[in-house]
């Protein structure tokens, strides 16, 4: 019999120790990388094909064209018009979706092991064969241009494109990946082709694929599909533009934050981001930021969720991230906010950060509850094939060592509150960036009186 | 396919699910409460959902907020409520289960004297501002409201959201929430699955050490209401949005009830993918719309049937409902074909795969234990509910289609940009829902 004692809680038994899944690597002969895991228990298999280029690549004058050209890629390839491809897969039952970040494209499939073979023969199709024909160009463009239409009626969408703009200008990271009509308007057929030219290469590429097969089973479907798939001769067109490299571009000098508000008259609440530049995905400090931000913002018991929801009740929820990217990426601190409380939240938002920077640094005992709930939580990262696949990918993009997860509980454990509160020197709340979207005529006297400094008007963009 | 279990009974009648996976160091705690937002009174709305929210602020011998433990031991947990049921999770690892079994019969067992009003005030603040967030602010997400009041009449269970009403949350008080809780909230009333790296027999052990003490408290009956009754209804809201959309709405099966997979059938053939017939038709082919879907909504009362599209510039929701009701018409009269059929089996085949990748969360394998035991009674239903979608046939799907949408009455809602009202559906009358 159990003895139940309610006078304390049961403390946690020892922690979990991961098993981590044992990776194999191969390259197919035109500079792909293959990355296999054997994942057992469930017949799925997942498929992760890695592009290391995003939006940040889009040439200057055509915010949009990654993204343009990545929806583009299952209209039609090979011998298939695109709603015979989409026909294909459904037939299998497989999940096909596209996703386009800053720095790298990622085209996800899963599918059941029967099914794999004939899966991957459609996404090499899709990668390495797509007609990008102008019909289907400019249907699809078109959609575009719609999407960013009714973004700017979606206050996330435009408090995110807000901050990015006050942030980074013309940098490549001053945009969302969906581009601009501008950007959109001003592309033509022979871009998306002389893009795809450009950036898909199989150098360039890395297939992660976990799930219930061996790993020369899994191999030899990766192989079977894109063993022949080799980088095109070099040249293009000169007269079209190229892809950028975000790692030759420094985000712009700002001597003052900027701020802005997006006028929404009669909105209900005030969409906030606050930010700054940080630093990118291979900073030093990786893991005392980590730890930091989740004292910080980045879980439910952190200092900003537990005063701004918990304590006052100004929000749903509000939390904090560094987006590690290639290049030194923002620190973002987000929220919805009831408008009437808005210059409130935007104070307290500043005040926490100014005190974890500062004259309220990381506890012992938050230090132990953070790290807690990063290395312990760990295990449930590689719960399934998809999880994994994406793992590892996200490694291949930042070209991190192999042995990168083995290490996560380790690295997470070794940091110190020294560590903490040298990383928390990183944020810099004088020169924290505010941009909202809100009703301004309610909301702006009270950000005056913040004394943050001059706040100008944006329209929503598109 | 299927999720092997185990079913026990404690002393006091609660139901305890058990499924055993050992791939990850983990164990998924899933407690479902057969209560949700349709067993709230007219202008008390809103209230199990707030009632969820205060089930994490502490209990009588664990008195502050429940994320901190939980989190500590490298837990996620999380809740959601519906018009059906209340549920609450975490995922664990595996040395901190009894601390989660803990936390879940404290609340369970000894929830009231830990409430108070200041409490209660701070969280009935997060859910207004929830509602603002995810109905308020969002465009097209006022919606909903104008969808179910029109389809269920008043005093119906789901004439309203879950959200509920901002005057009824501020109306609400501290003795509702502690009647609430005595009526819903005990063994009588709940499902608890575990599910992962578990012994069944120590496992059992532990709970019923936990939960087997609680009162098992009062037998709670099914809802009474007195039925629906379809009826044609055509309205317009304005909203700060860029294109009109048209949402149709017909009211159909129950979840599991006849002709409800095959609805889903329909709403596949129709709308799921590039290949359906209203996306081909409407966004592929005449570029009309910018956008098409399809949904089957089902519920244990009864269930509501959706279609949605956008239009796109230039096109009005007139040409919209003009395509959306020919392709129904077809569908109906001469039934998907057999290769739409196919394709769709084959989907729904992979996603009951796709299904059992997780343990826990929402959706995962203890979930849907607990959805088949609190729904039909039986955790194994697993199978059975699959055979319903590889039973349909082309004649079925027809006359589900024909039966429960072209024949009958639907609820047309137009969301036009503030000022257009020219571009609704003709006669529309025009509703505010704040």
């Amino acid at each position: 019999m159990i003895a139940v004692d309610r006078s304390r809680l049961p403390t946690p038994g020892p922690d979990p120790i991961v098993r981590f899944p044992e990776v194999s690597r191969r390259v197919l002969p035109g500079g792909l990388r293959v990355r296999t895991v054997e994942h057992r228990g469930v017949p799925v298999v997942s498929f992760m094909l890695l592009l290391s280029s995003g939006s940040a690549a889009d040439p200057v004058d055509r915010p949009g064209l990654a993204a343009l050209t990545a929806d583009m890629l299952d209209e039609g390839s090979g011998s298939r018009s695109a709603l015979e491809i989409e026909d294909a897969l459904s037939s299998m039952g497989a999940q096909f979706e596209t996703e386009v970040g800053s720095d790298a494209t990622v085209l996800s499939l899963l599918t059941l092991p029967r099914f794999a073979d004939e899966a991957l023969g459609l996404l090499s199709d899709i990668v390495a064969r797509p007609r990008l024909a102008a019909e289907d160009f400019d249907r699809v463009r078109e959609l575009r241009l719609n999407r960013l239409r009714q973004l700017r009626d979606l206050a996330p969408a435009v408090a995110d494109l807000a901050l990015a703009r006050l942030l980074y200008a013309d940098h490549p990271y001053g945009r969302l990946p969906i581009g601009t009509v501008r950007g959109l308007e001003g592309s033509a057929p022979v871009d998306v082709s002389n893009f795809h030219r450009e950036v898909w290469r199989p150098s360039q590429v890395t297939i992660v694929a976990a799930g219930d097969a061996t790993h020369d089973e899994l191999f030899g479907v990766v192989e079977h599909a894109f063993g022949w798939w080799t980088d095109p001769a070099p040249g293009h067109d000169s007269a079209v533009p190229v892809a950028r490299n975000v790692m030759t571009m420094a985000a712009p000098f700002l001597p003052t934050a900027p701020h802005a508000i997006v006028d929404r008259p009669g909105a209900a609440q005030s969409e906030l981001r606050i930010g700054q530049v940080a630093v990118p995905r291979l900073t030093p400090d990786y893991y005392a930021l980590l730890v930091l931000n989740t004292i910080l913002g980045g879980q439910f018991v952190s200092r900003l969720n537990m005063n701004l929801r918990e304590d006052k009740g100004f929000t749903y929820g509000v939390r904090s991230g560094f987006e590690f990217r290639r290049a030194p990426g923002p620190f973002v601190v987000q929220a919805a906010v009831q408008t009437g409380v808005t210059a409130d939240a935007v104070r307290e938002i500043l005040s926490e950060v100014r005190a974890i920077a500062g004259p309220r640094p990381a506890t012992a005992a938050e230090l132990d509850l953070a790290k807690s709930a990063l290395t312990r939580g760990y295990a449930r990262s590689f719960e399934t094939a998809g999880q994994i696949a994406r793992g590892l990918a996200q490694l291949a993009l930042y070209e991190l060592p192999d042995d990168t997860l083995e290490q996560f509980v380790p690295s997470v454990h070794a940091v110190d509150i020294d560590a903490v509160t040298a990383a928390a020197g990183r944020l810099d709340p004088a020169r924290m960036t505010v941009a909202i979207v809100g009703d301004r005529e309610k909301v702006e006297p009270g950000l005056r009186g913040l004394g943050i400094g001059a706040l100008t008007v944006l329209e929503a963009e598109a | 396919m299927d999720i092997p279990y185990t079913k026990h009974a404690l002393g006091n009648g609660l139901p305890v699910l058990i499924h055993e996976d050992h791939r990850c160091p983990i164990v998924a705690v899933n407690l479902w409460y057969h209560v949700g937002s349709k067993n709230e009174q007219p202008g008390r709305t809103g209230f199990a959902h707030l009632f969820e929210h205060l089930m994490f602020e502490g209990s009588e011998h664990y008195d502050h907020g429940y994320f901190q433990p939980l989190q500590q031991a490298g837990a996620v947990l999380n809740g959601s409520t519906n018009p059906d049921r209340t549920n609450y999770w975490e995922v664990v690892p595996t040395s901190s289960l009894e601390l989660a079994l803990w936390m879940e019969s404290d609340r369970m067992g000894h929830l009231l004297p830990a409430l108070t009003d200041e409490k209660f005030r701070n969280q009935r603040d997060v859910v207004l501002n929830e509602r603002r967030q995810n109905y308020e602010n969002r465009p097209y997400g006022m919606v909903v409201m104008a969808i179910v009041d029109a389809l269920f009449p008043p005093g119906h269970p789901y004439h309203w959201l879950t959200i509920g009403s901002p005057d009824d949350l501020r109306a609400a008080s501290l003795d509702d929430v502690r009647a609430f809780f005595s009526r819903y909230y005990h063994p009588a009333n709940a499902s608890l699955a575990l599910a992962g790296d578990v012994d069944p027999d120590s496992v059992l052990a532990m709970v019923d050490a936990y939960f087997g003490g609680i009162e098992p408290g009062p037998a709670v009956g099914s809802v009474a209401h007195g039925g629906e009754t379809a009826r044609e209804a055509r309205l317009v809201m304005e909203d700060a949005v860029e294109l009109p959309r048209l949402y149709l709405n017909w009211l159909s099966p129950a979840i599991f009830a006849q002709g409800d997979a095959d609805l889903d059938l329909v709403a596949d053939v129709l709308a799921d993918g590039k290949s359906s017939r209203l996306y081909r038709n409407m966004v592929y082919e005449r570029r009309i719309a910018t956008d098409v879907a399809a949904m089957q909504q089902s519920r244990e009362l009864c269930g509501f049937f959706q279609l949605v599209a956008t239009a796109a510039p230039g096109h009005t929701l007139a040409e919209l409902e003009a395509a959306m009701s020919a392709e129904l018409a077809h569908v109906a009269e001469s039934g998907p074909t057999s290769a739409e059929i196919q394709r769709s089996l084959a989907q729904a085949e992979a996603q009951f795969v796709y299904r059992v990748q997780t343990v826990g969360g929402f959706g995962g394998k203890s979930d849907q234990l607990n959805q088949y035991n609190v729904f039909v009674g039986d955790p194994g239903y697993f199978g059975r509910d699959l055979q319903r979608y590889r039973e349909a046939t082309p004649a079925s799907v027809a006359a589900s289609a024909r039966n429960v949408l072209l024949e009958a009455p639907r609820v047309a809602v137009s969301v036009v940009p503030r000022g257009r009202l020219d571009l609704a559906l003709p006669d529309s009358a025009k509703v505010v829902c704040s």
